[in-house]
This record gives C-alpha cells, sequence and structure tokens, in this order.
C-alpha cells in the first residue's frame, strides 16, 4: 500500500515538476531565444554547426550530476571527461569540431601535420608544431609528448585509463612507466623516439590502422616530467589548450580559465570563445533538467539524455524540441546468438530468429525511438565503415513470420525449438528485450527460457564460453561502444574468432571464420583509415549474412541545449556534443 | 528503559560527581570499542563477502579495461595484497599515526586521523569527510532546531485540543509528513519557492563563517523539508506521550495544588513528555549527522550522505569505510550524550 | 409508592437537600449528579448525592470501588476535566464550601481554593507525585503558587517544617530528596504534607492506606487524626474499607451504585446499621477484636454496572432478603428515610424487620 502510494507521489512529482519547470522556463531564461530560434531546429547540430559565431566572451555554464572520473587525462575513461580534455588537454592529433563523419577524420593538433608513415606502416614520424607551451610557460617539447605517452605504462600508480598505447607500443620491452624507469632521464620507452625536441617517433612492430586514434585519445596527451606528481596530478594537471583549470572541487565544481599560454596560432581547433567555463555537478539530475530549460544551465555535460519528465516536456513542445539533439552515441545494442549452442549451430535458426524478431518491440523495450533507432547491422552510424545494409528488413519494424518459417523448415525444426535468453539482472531494459523477443518468437514456435543472470558478473557468466554452453545460453542480450570511432576497434572484438576468451569473451557468437578473420588481419595492415573501414564494411555485411547478432537499436540520447549557446556541434567520434567549439551569443 | 530505572527507594544516594566522570570515562571506551566492532564489520564485509563468493576484492574497485599492472597497483594501495588482519591492523595504524602514500613520484603523507585514501581523487579520506560535516552539521542543526518546536508544539496542542478540528488536522498533515517522500517535498518547494516565487536562490552551500544571511537562505528550504519529515514523527510522538502524560495521577495533583493550567502543562506534563523524546531527538540527529542522503542529493549538498552515495557509487572503499565510521561515531556520541541528558532530566535513572 | 412513603421522604430532603440558599454547613453537597457519556451509554457514576460536614468534623465516605466515592471527591474538587464538554462529564446539584458555590462558579476561583482552602491526598503516593521534582519543590510549589510573597527560602523551611510534622526523619534533607528515594510510608507522609502546605480547612483523602502495609496503616491514620486535630480542618476520608473510619469518622457515609444507602454517625453506623449493604461491609470487615475470623463474609456478586443499574433498589441481585420486602425491591428506587437521629437509611424492608434481622443474625457474627 505504502509502496503504491509512493509511486502515486512520484507521478505527481513529475507533473508538479513538469507544470512549475515551465513556468520558469519563460521567467529566468538567460538565452536570447529569439536570435537562435531561427537557425536552431532538432538534430540540427547533428548535420550543421547550430549558431556559428567568433564572438568571444561569457561563461559557459555546464552542469553535471556525477563528477569526472580523474582530470588527469592519462587516467580517465568517462566518455564526458574526454570531451572535457578537449579544453585543457591537447594531442597529437585531434577530431576537428565538425558535424557528420567529417568530425571522424582526425586531423593536426599539437602535429604540425598528420604523421610521415613509412617503414610498411610501421613508422609514425610526427613534428610537432612551434611556439607550443604548457600553461606553467615551459616550453612544450616531444619530450614531454613521449613523457606523457610513458605515463600510461604506470598502470599502478595511474590506474583507470585506456590502454592502448602501452599495449602496442611495449613490444616485449615490459616498460614499467616512469616513476620504475631507470633511465635518469625518464626516456627508457624504446619505441618511442625524440631525435629532437620538435620530433616524435614512433616504431609499431606491426602495422595497425588505428594507432593514430589512439593518439587522439587523452591518455597521450603531454606532460612535464619536472609537475608530474604522479598519483596527485589529477588534482591540478597542467593545461596545453586554452583553458585551464582554476579549481577544482570533487564532486562539487571544475572552474576553468582561459590558460595565458596558449596561443591561436598554434592551434586550428579550437576557436577559445567563453572566457571561463564553470561546471558545477549536482547530485540532482531532474534539478539539472529544470535549469537547462529555465536557461540557467547551458549544457549538461553528462550527455546520456534528460530524464524522462524533462523528456515528456522537450517532446511536445516544438519550442523545446528544437534546441535537442538526439542522435546516436556509438552504442550499439544487439542479442547475440551462439554458434556452439544448438541448434544455433545451423544458420538457418539464426535467420529464422532475425526474421521472427519485431525490431519495433525490441526498440520499445528500449525506451522508444528517442533512445535509438532500429538498427540493421552491426556498426553504428558514428563508426566508419557504417552504411545501411539490411538484408533482414529490419527496418520496417515488423516480424515477418512467414520467412522465419521458411528459414525454421530448413534448419530442420519447421515446428520451432526451444532455447534459453540469459539478460543481466541490473538493466531492466535488457530484461524488457529478453521479454520482447520471446513474445514474438513465440509466433512461430521459438521458446524461450529467459534467464536473469548477475549483471556484475557478465565477464563470467556470458563471457565464459563453458558457462554458456553448461546454461545452454542460445540467446544472449548484450550492448557494445567503442573508445575511438573505427570499425576495428568496434566490431573486431565481436567477430574475430582468435578473440574468443575462456573468460572476459565478448565474440559472444563464437564465430571462428577464417574470412572474416583474414579480413580482420588486412584491415589492421592498412595505413589508410578509408581503406580500413572498407574492409570493415565487407566484415560487417558477411556477419550479419550469417546472421550472428540480432542487432537491436543504436542508443541516442535526447539532450538539449541552451539557444544563447554558439558553435554548436555534435562531434560523432565522442557521440556529444562538443565542448571545445561552443560559446555564448550574449557574451555573459 | 524500565532496566535502568532504579525504583527502590529510600536506599538511592544522589549521584556523585566522581561517579559521573567515571561513567562517561567508561562510556567513551565502550565508543571507542564500538566503533572497533563498527569498522571490523566494515571491514570484513566488503573483504570477506567477496572472497567468500570467490572473487577477488581488488575486482570491485577496478575501473574498465583494468590491465594487470593496474590491478595489482590498486590491490597494494588498498593493502588487499596483505593477510586480512594486517590490513585492519595497518587501517588501524593510520588512524593513530598517519600512514604514508606513494604518488609514483613521491610520498604523500596522510596525517592522522589517517582513513585511507580515496580512490576517486587521492585525497585523505578524512580531510573529505571533516570538509563535508559542516554542511551535513549545519544541514541537521536547523532542521532538527524546526522540528522540535515544529513537531513538539503542534503535538502538545493537539494532545490537550484531542479530537478538536486542530487536532485531526495537524494529525493528518502528520501521517502526510511522515508518508511523503523527501524528493516530493524537496523538488516542490524548490520549484515553488525558487523558481515560481524567486523568493530563495537555487539551494548550494554557503559557509556560516562567511555568510551567514546567505548560509540560512539557502538552507531555509532542506531545512523545512527535512524538518516536515521529521516534525511529523514528532507531533505524534508528542502527541500519544503528552496524552499518556495528562493520565497520570502526578498531573491530578499538581492541579490539586491549585496549579494554573499554563504550569501544569508547560512544566509537569511538558518535562515528562520531553523525556521518551529526547532520546529519539539524539538517535535521529546522530543518524541525520551520519548523513542525510535524499535531502543532500535533492537539494545539492555536498555533506556527508552525498560522500557516502559517492563513495558507493565509485566502489570507493576507503570512503564507504570512512563514512560508516563516521557515521557511527555521533551516532554512538548522541547515545551517550542522550543517555547523559536523560540522567540529568529522569532523577531516577542512575549513571551505573 | 404510598402516601405514607412520599410523606417520609420529604421529611428526608428537608433536612439534607432542599434550600436553594447558602447552608449553614462548612461543606454542603446537594443532589449531586455526575455523569460520564461513553460509546456504551451513559455511566452514572454519582446521581443525586447529598451530605453536610460540619467544621473540624470528619466524614467517612464508604463503599466498593464503582460506587462513586472518588468521583464524588473530585467533584468537590473540581478536578474533572472538560466538564459540560460533548464527551466531557456532565456534572450538576450544588457543592457549597463555607458558603461558596463550586459547581457553577468560575474554574479559576476553584482553582485558587484548591490547595489552599481545600486539598487532597491520593491513594498511590508513588504515581501521584512527579518523579522528576524533588519532594521539596512539590510541597513549595503549592505554597507559593497561593502565597507568592513567599521567598523562596521561606517556602523551603516551610516544607521542612511540614516534613517534620508528619514525621519524616531528617527533614532538612529528605526536603531535597525525589519521590524515588523515600519508601511507600514516608512518600504519604511527604503526600499529607503537600496537602498541608497551605493549612487547608478542608482535607479530601482518597484511600489514604490503600496502597501502604497495614502496619503503616495505623500510623498513616493516626498522623490524620492528629494533624485534623491540630489544624481543626474538616477531613472525608474515602475508603472501601470500614475499618480505617472507624476510629476517625464522626459521620458515616455509605454510597452504593452513585447514591446513597445509608449515612449516619458513626457510632450508630456500627451498632445499628439499617441497611443490609452496610451489614455486609461490616461483615467483610476485619477485625482484631472479632472472635471467629472464619466467618468473615464478603459482600456476595459484583458491583453493579452504573450504566444500566438494576431496577428498583440497586442492591437487590446482591440482597439476601430481597425476599422480605413483596417485590418492591425489585420494582421501587428506596429513598433515604430517617432511621434515627441524623441517621438514614434507603431500603424497603420495615424498620422493625431490619432491626429484628440485625439482632438475630448479623450481629452475633460481627
Amino acid at each position: 500500500m505504502i509502496i503504491r502510494n509512493r509511486a502515486l507521489a512520484a507521478v505527481a512529482v513529475v507533473g508538479a515538476v513538469a507544470l512549475t519547470a515551465s513556468a520558469c522556463g519563460g521567467s529566468k531564461g538567460t538565452g536570447s531565444s529569439s536570435d537562435a530560434a531561427g537557425k536552431s531546429s532538432f538534430n540540427a547540430a547533428v548535420t550543421s554547426i547550430v549558431n556559428p559565431s567568433t564572438k568571444k566572451g561569457g561563461t559557459l555554464q555546464f552542469w553535471a550530476n556525477q563528477d569526472v572520473d580523474s582530470l588527469d587525462p592519462t587516467r580517465s575513461y568517462y566518455a564526458f571527461a574526454w570531451d572535457l580534455q578537449r579544453l585543457y588537454a591537447r594531442t597529437l592529433l585531434t577530431y576537428p569540431s565538425q558535424p557528420g563523419t567529417a568530425g571522424l577524420q582526425l586531423t593536426p593538433d599539437l602535429a604540425s601535420a598528420m604523421p610521415t608513415i613509412s617503414n610498411g606502416g610501421k613508422t609514425y614520424t610526427f613534428k610537432l608544431r612551434s611556439g607550443l607551451k604548457f600553461s606553467d610557460g615551459a616550453a612544450l617539447t616531444s619530450k614531454d609528448v613521449k613523457y606523457g605517452i610513458e605515463r600510461d605504462f604506470a598502470q599502478d600508480v595511474l590506474p583507470g585509463g585506456p590502454v592502448y598505447l602501452q599495449q602496442i607500443l611495449d613490444e616485449g620491452q615490459k616498460y614499467p612507466g616512469p616513476y620504475k624507469d631507470t633511465d635518469p632521464n625518464k626516456m627508457g620507452l624504446k619505441s618511442v623516439q625524440t631525435p629532437d625536441p620538435q620530433t616524435i617517433v614512433f616504431n609499431l612492430a606491426a602495422p595497425n590502422s588505428d594507432f593514430e586514434y589512439y593518439l587522439a585519445m587523452g591518455a597521450s596527451t603531454p606532460v612535464e616530467q619536472a609537475k608530474d606528481t604522479g598519483a596527485n596530478y589529477q588534482k591540478a594537471p597542467l593545461a596545453t589548450g586554452p583553458y585551464m583549470i582554476q579549481s577544482y572541487t570533487p564532486n562539487q565544481a571544475i572552474k576553468f580559465v582561459r590558460n595565458p599560454n596558449w596561443d591561436q596560432s598554434t592551434d586550428p581547433v579550437r576557436k577559445a570563445l567563453p572566457d571561463a567555463i564553470n561546471v558545477t555537478i549536482t547530485t540532482n539530475a531532474d534539478d539539472l533538467d529544470s535549469r537547462l530549460l529555465a536557461g540557467t544551465a547551458d549544457l549538461d555535460i553528462g550527455q546520456v539524455g534528460v530524464q524522462t519528465a524533462a523528456q515528456a516536456k522537450i517532446l511536445t513542445n516544438p519550442q523545446l524540441k528544437a534546441n535537442t539533439d538526439d542522435a546516436p552515441n556509438g552504442f550499439i545494442r544487439y542479442i547475440a546468438m551462439d554458434t556452439k549452442v544448438a541448434p544455433f549451430n545451423n544458420v538457418h535458426c539464426r535467420k529464422a530468429v532475425e526474421y521472427a524478431a519485431n525490431p519495433t518491440d525490441l526498440q520499445t523495450a528500449r525506451g522508444g525511438p528517442t533512445a535509438g533507432a532500429i538498427a540493421t547491422n552491426m556498426l553504428p552510424p558514428n563508426i566508419l565503415g557504417h552504411d545501411n545494409y539490411d538484408p533482414y528488413g529490419l527496418a520496417a519494424g515488423k516480424a515477418q513470420v512467414d520467412k522465419a518459417k521458411q528459414e525454421l523448415a530448413l534448419c530442420g525444426q519447421p515446428n520451432g525449438f526451444s532455447t534459453t535468453i540469459a539478460a543481466r539482472n541490473n538493466k531492466p531494459k535488457e530484461v524488457k528485450t529478453a521479454e520482447a523477443l520471446q513474445a514474438s518468437l513465440k509466433a512461430v514456435g521459438i521458446n524461450l527460457t529467459i534467464d536473469q543472470y548477475d549483471g556484475a558478473q557478465s565477464s563470467s557468466v556470458i563471457g565464459a564460453p563453458s558457462v554458456v554452453h553448461k546454461k545452454g545460453y542460445g540467446l544472449m542480450v548484450f550492448g557494445w561502444g567503442a573508445d575511438y570511432p573505427t570499425a576495428s576497434g568496434f566490431l573486431s572484438m565481436l567477430v574475430d574468432g582468435r578473440q574468443i576468451l575462456a573468460d572476459g569473451n565478448n565474440n559472444l557468437s563464437e564465430i571462428n571464420d577464417p574470412q572474416i578473420n583474414s579480413l580482420i588481419d588486412k584491415a589492421a595492415a592498412e595505413t589508410d583509415p578509408k581503406a580500413a573501414a572498407a574492409d570493415y564494411t565487407q566484415i560487417n555485411h558477411m556477419v550479419m549474412d550469417q546472421a550472428l547478432y540480432l542487432p537491436v537499436v543504436y542508443d541516442q540520447a535526447l539532450n538539449y541545449r541552451n539557444p544563447r549557446l554558439t558553435n554548436v556541434v555534435f562531434l560523432q567520434a565522442l557521440g556529444m556534443i562538443d565542448f571545445a567549439s561552443l560559446g555564448t551569443s550574449d557574451g555573459k | 528503559m524500565g532496566g535502568r530505572r532504579s525504583l527502590q527507594g529510600e536506599a538511592a544516594a544522589p549521584g556523585q560527581p566522581s561517579a559521573v566522570l567515571l561513567y562517561i570515562v567508561r562510556r567513551l571506551v565502550n565508543v571507542v570499542v564500538m566503533l572497533l566492532v563498527v569498522s571490523m564489520i566494515t571491514f570484513g564485509i566488503f573483504f570477506m563477502v567477496p572472497k567468500l563468493t570467490g572473487t577477488d576484492p581488488v575486482y570491485l574497485y577496478v575501473g574498465k579495461n583494468a590491465t594487470p599492472a593496474a590491478v595489482e597497483g590498486l590491490r597494494v594501495k588498498l593493502g588487499l595484497d596483505k593477510p586480512l588482519y594486517e590490513q585492519y591492523g595497518l587501517y588501524l595504524k593510520g588512524i593513530v599515526v598517519g600512514r604514508d602514500y606513494s604518488t609514483g613520484t613521491g610520498v604523500e603523507h596522510c596525517p592522522a586521523p589517517c582513513l585511507g585514501l580515496s580512490v576517486q581523487n587521492e585525497d585523505p579520506v578524512w580531510g573529505d569527510l571533516t570538509s563535508d560535516l559542516p554542511i551535513t552539521a549545519s544541514l541537521a542543526a536547523g532542521a532538527s532546531v524546526l522540528w522540535l518546536i515544529l513537531g513538539v508544539g503542534t503535538g502538545a496542542l493537539s494532545a490537550l485540543r484531542k479530537r478538536s478540528i486542530g487536532d485531526r488536522v495537524t494529525m493528518v498533515t502528520a501521517l502526510a509528513g511522515v508518508s511523503l517522500p523527501i524528493y516530493f517535498t524537496g523538488l516542490l518547494s524548490i520549484y515553488l519557492f525558487c523558481y515560481t516565487l524567486n523568493w530563495l536562490p537555487d539551494p548550494s552551500y554557503v559557509p556560516l563563517t562567511q555568510d551567514p544571511v546567505g548560509w540560512a537562505q539557502n538552507l531555509i528550504l532542506p531545512w523545512i523539508t527535512l524538518a516536515f519529515l521529521y516534525a511529523a514523527t514528532y507531533a505524534r510522538l508528542t502527541r500519544a506521550t503528552m496524552l499518556d502524560v495528562l493520565g497520570e495521577d502526578y498531573i491530578r495533583t499538581a492541579r490539586a495544588k491549585g496549579l494554573p493550567e499554563r504550569i501544569v502543562i508547560g512544566k509537569h506534563a511538558m518535562r515528562s513528555t520531553m523525556t521518551p523524546i529526547l532520546t529519539v531527538f539524539g538517535m535521529d540527529l546522530g543518524g541525520l549527522i551520519g548523513g542525510a542522503v535524499l535531502t543532500e542529493t535533492v537539494f545539492n549538498l555536498h555533506g556527508l550522505g552525498n560522500a557516502a552515495l559517492q563513495g558507493i557509487q565509485k566502489n570507493d572503499l576507503p570512503m564507504i569505510m570512512g563514512v560508516t565510521l563516521f557515521a557511527a561515531f555521533f551516532i554512538v556520541m548522541a547515545n551517550l550524550i542522550v543517555d547523559l541528558l536523560y540522567a540529568a532530566v529522569d532523577p531516577r535513572v542512575r549513571l551505573a | 409508592m404510598t402516601k405514607s412513603d412520599s410523606a417520609k421522604t420529604e421529611a428526608v430532603i428537608d433536612v439534607s437537600a432542599s434550600s436553594s440558599g447558602a447552608p449553614t454547613s462548612f461543606l454542603s453537597v446537594r443532589n449531586l449528579r455526575c455523569h460520564f457519556p461513553t460509546d456504551d451509554g451513559i455511566v452514572k457514576s454519582v446521581d443525586g448525592l447529598s451530605f453536610d460536614l460540619e467544621r473540624g468534623k470528619t466524614l467517612g465516605i464508604v463503599g466498593e470501588s464503582g460506587s462513586g466515592k472518588s468521583v464524588t471527591s473530585l467533584s468537590i474538587m473540581g478536578l474533572h476535566r472538560n466538564v459540560g464538554k460533548k464527551r466531557g462529564p456532565q456534572i450538576s446539584g450544588e457543592i457549597w464550601l463555607d458558603g461558596q458555590e463550586l459547581i457553577n462558579a468560575n474554574p479559576d476561583e476553584v482553582r485558587k481554593l484548591r490547595g489552599q482552602k481545600m486539598a487532597m491526598i491520593f491513594q498511590d503516593p508513588l504515581t501521584a507525585m512527579h518523579p522528576y521534582y524533588t519532594v521539596g519543590q512539590q510541597i513549595t510549589e503549592g505554597h507559593r503558587q497561593h502565597n507568592p510573597q513567599v521567598s523562596k527560602k521561606a517556602a523551603r523551611e516551610h516544607a521542612i517544617q511540614l516534613l517534620d510534622r508528619v514525621g519524616i526523619p531528617q527533614p532538612d534533607k529528605r526536603v531535597d530528596q525525589h519521590p524515588h528515594e523515600f519508601s511507600g510510608g514516608m512518600r504519604q507522609r511527604a503526600m499529607i504534607a503537600m496537602a498541608l502546605a497551605n493549612d487547608p480547612s478542608l482535607l479530601i483523602a482518597d484511600e489514604p492506606t490503600t496502597a501502604l502495609d497495614v502496619t503503616v496503616q495505623a500510623q498513616i491514620l493516626d498522623l490524620i487524626r492528629d494533624l485534623q486535630k491540630e489544624f481543626g480542618s474538616s477531613v472525608i476520608i474515602i475508603t472501601h474499607d470500614l475499618g480505617v473510619v472507624a476510629e476517625l469518622a464522626d459521620d458515616i457515609l455509605v454510597m452504593y451504585g452513585g447514591k446513597c444507602v445509608e449515612k449516619g454517625p458513626a457510632d450508630k453506623i456500627f451498632t445499628e446499621p439499617e441497611h443490609p449493604y452496610t451489614w455486609g461491609l461490616l461483615g467483610s470487615m476485619p477485625r482484631i477484636d472479632r472472635e471467629l475470623q472464619d466467618r468473615l463474609i464478603p459482600v456476595k456478586g459484583n458491583p453493579p454496572s452504573l450504566i444500566n443499574l438494576p431496577s428498583g433498589c440497586a442492591f437487590h441481585p446482591r440482597c439476601p432478603y430481597v425476599d422480605r420486602t413483596e417485590g418492591r425491591s425489585t420494582t421501587e428506587t428506596p429513598l433515604l428515610t430517617n432511621v434515627g437521629e441524623n441517621h438514614l437509611a434507603a431500603c424497603h424492608m420495615p424498620l422493625e424487620v431490619r432491626q429484628q434481622i440485625f439482632t438475630q443474625e448479623i450481629a452475633p457474627r460481627l
């Protein structure tokens, strides 16, 4: 009884919030919506630059309902923290502030040009721009870039960040990181050379088409060795970008001010429009939304979408909706079919599932069209190599019972079969997805038993093939997101037959296809990311043709931007608004 | 309650000051023992439970894509590489004499009382907690004053006007206060007072020493919200206790002496009514200083409750341990103070 | 009802409860009714009670629990709450104290009399004293309430004197102790001291010894008697035990079912009781001089419901002689009738029959 009352109360809150928030929006807004109204529209930032401007000044009011994992770029893995790093931490290469796929193509940042690649794709040589400085005024040299990369190796002291560079650059040296480096200058990593202060050379053991993308991560940002405070560096990291951290109160606020030692002439990527940027961390997500709609907050930098109360308000108000974007953030939700669990060893039984599933119902289970578009294949739109390949007509959003029955007959199971579908118990949407699929498949005689397992243990449950076989999981609901926007970084883990691990396995279909494997190798050897992307388009088609995965949705998040923001760009590489390009129209 | 009252009568001697002092010392020793037990249990939960389920506890604390080196680094940092008793010993030692932690480039000293370093930001947990404490203490202090006045006042009036319309309205309001979640009352009050009426600033904490008016302005809504919740309980408790007390023979005696009602109620009845309320109040206040998670969340106050929440969300073991011990400390101290006050209020209670 | 009966009735009323003017007695209760509305019906705790008490005299009111004796005392003291309110007691009749009527008086006027002109001693001294205040505080409080000019120090001295007077050793130390530090008898002495703080003219003692040991009982009763002589107060002692008032009371009033069934001088009540209920009380009274203790006979049956009193004589369901009234007991309410000088009883049995029964059947057993 009490629970029901509380549920009612919660509904009442939503209603009350919706009512009162509307009153605030009109009275307190600081945004000059009259200027912006003509230019802004729903999803405008995804395809164009909203409110282009070069007007400087003002303070950006960023809000978040959780703190960054770390301000030390070496130790950070949160997507919005990576986006924030674009304000203060520059890297050799970075993503340009461009909408659409243009924003996926790397551009020189600290480097004066794209690298010279030699030695059969194994040697990358970068020249730094001249006049680069740290925020303390010290000149920035190639040694600082190398030192910054060496820090990635000190995982014992600086855990938390991506380790791609460590994995690819160690080359058997077992380099322990600069803190345990026996070299007096702490320059002991052999695979990286700094022949002069402007030049840095990387020698890879094998070609790797993703290498440049690793260098675009904050974890490769230069660090001045004399100012490195190890584990404490995250409290006050030096800046190389246009802004530096003035103050940081964990879980409460970050204040950025202009970095006097940053020179616009050395930085073609950033416009550095606002004078200051405040990040306020609140504990109340609903309150954050009302501040956004009231215009007292500029952006929710978490970028994971507004809460349900605000969403309902936005979607029913065209004026509010015009200030939102709802674009794929790089996550795909899917249902894996295990080729080692009968009858999914037969491709026709897998295809039967593809056809019998109702994509609209599955999308609804994930939260409807706002939460994600129906996925037709395994590469999301913000990954290079994506196309609209749809061999099973999933985009139509309807179950195709006849085709499913044909496939069942070909599979030798004309009357259907029974199997188990695994879903993480701590992910309600995955459980709902399993229930939606259960309902659709019943129409063709495929009976699903839903097994909700401890979601925190997923790497040792569905990530352990032996457990999967024992439990008879024919189907597994899961999700996957990329750290960087190449197909190799995204898809290879899911389909590389040599990556089937005993524990922590991500190739849930357990596919080991020589053709796919060799294409993966071919793509890795490409030096041109576009060529690698083309290889993966092919791999993606093969994966779909073999019906290894039933794609569900490409995740989206409905995010609101204050109409006073200028230069708003949805950066596909990070799946969110680019924080570094923003300015204010009112100069406040 | 009955157990600690001595009703034997003439044999009782008035408490000697030295006896009271001895009692306090003994209780303080108990507090230390209690905190040791709490720390052991907390320690046990976080280290033993993963072991029982066959998981390496360090994996609870490592992030995405943790490398073996990162896992080992964290293991050493959290002391998980040592036997459990040694880990616990080191923890206690840190509290007494402080600890040193390697930062890679140097050594960071965590001064006593060192509750470890927060996994989130490498800061000593003690410092984080003591900087959060004024916020929670401000919240608790203001709210408790409000709810005592409101709750006891309305409860007493209700008892005196039993079955009147005022009594019924008060009790229904009190029931609503107990039933409505902080999320409802809190959010509603923010939207009403901060947005619609523009009477108050959006809540955020301003230190009392910096700007007393701003401090109160920013805290008034959380105070009222929290006070509403507790005042309801206190009104009901006061009403029930007061009705019991009003039925006592000694109240009739007071009237038989010809005392006016304001003395009969305000002095004789109130003093007896306040005793059980004092007990509950001490516990509530102690618990509240341990953190008012919901209120702090709704009003964006970064107090101890928020620290606990963040600690749990980020698997920050030293922070969780710290908050737990901190909260336990305040609860047992509140318990002690309540017992002392109880003895001061009720002469039948002897400190023994 | 016969004509002669009603004539007798009028005579009775003339004696005790007629004129509307101020009576000459110090305390005069006339036709007191005290009815409590409850969910089950109206509880008629006191229903038409009248009596007088002269200055310096002692009246014993005797009856079982529920007979209305305590309600009577609370009515005199004005201690009923919510009088006249919807769910409160309905009180009617007159109570005259030293020429002042109390029932219709301003409650604040009555309050000023409480603790000063009239005071009360309660049954259980442990619960009747506030556990958190010292005995001294509780004595001086009432004293200073009515004598605000008295200094704290003087009030304390007065309290010590009172404690000394009621026989508490080391009164200067005891004055600062709390009730729980006193024994039961000591507490009752302190309670008496509290009641005497303002030298009241009327002292009501409600079962003053019931909660005490037998040996202490006698001491307390002696104390009350001594104090009465010393202070010259009028005293009402309320008890269920006739023995308590045997040596103390000048007059005795026996209550049953909210009404007076017999009243008269104490010696008459003990030697020539005229009501079967009084006989029962006498029979159930433990007496040191009684020869045959095994013949101690309690009154059979239970006290009557005050909501639905038995018809006729309320005592008839328990009366062994109900067959001697030709059925009148079950239909007619007997009226208080003069049976001797200042001696009244309410019984349908003819006087001669009663006297015969008492001398032949009852007296030998006592």
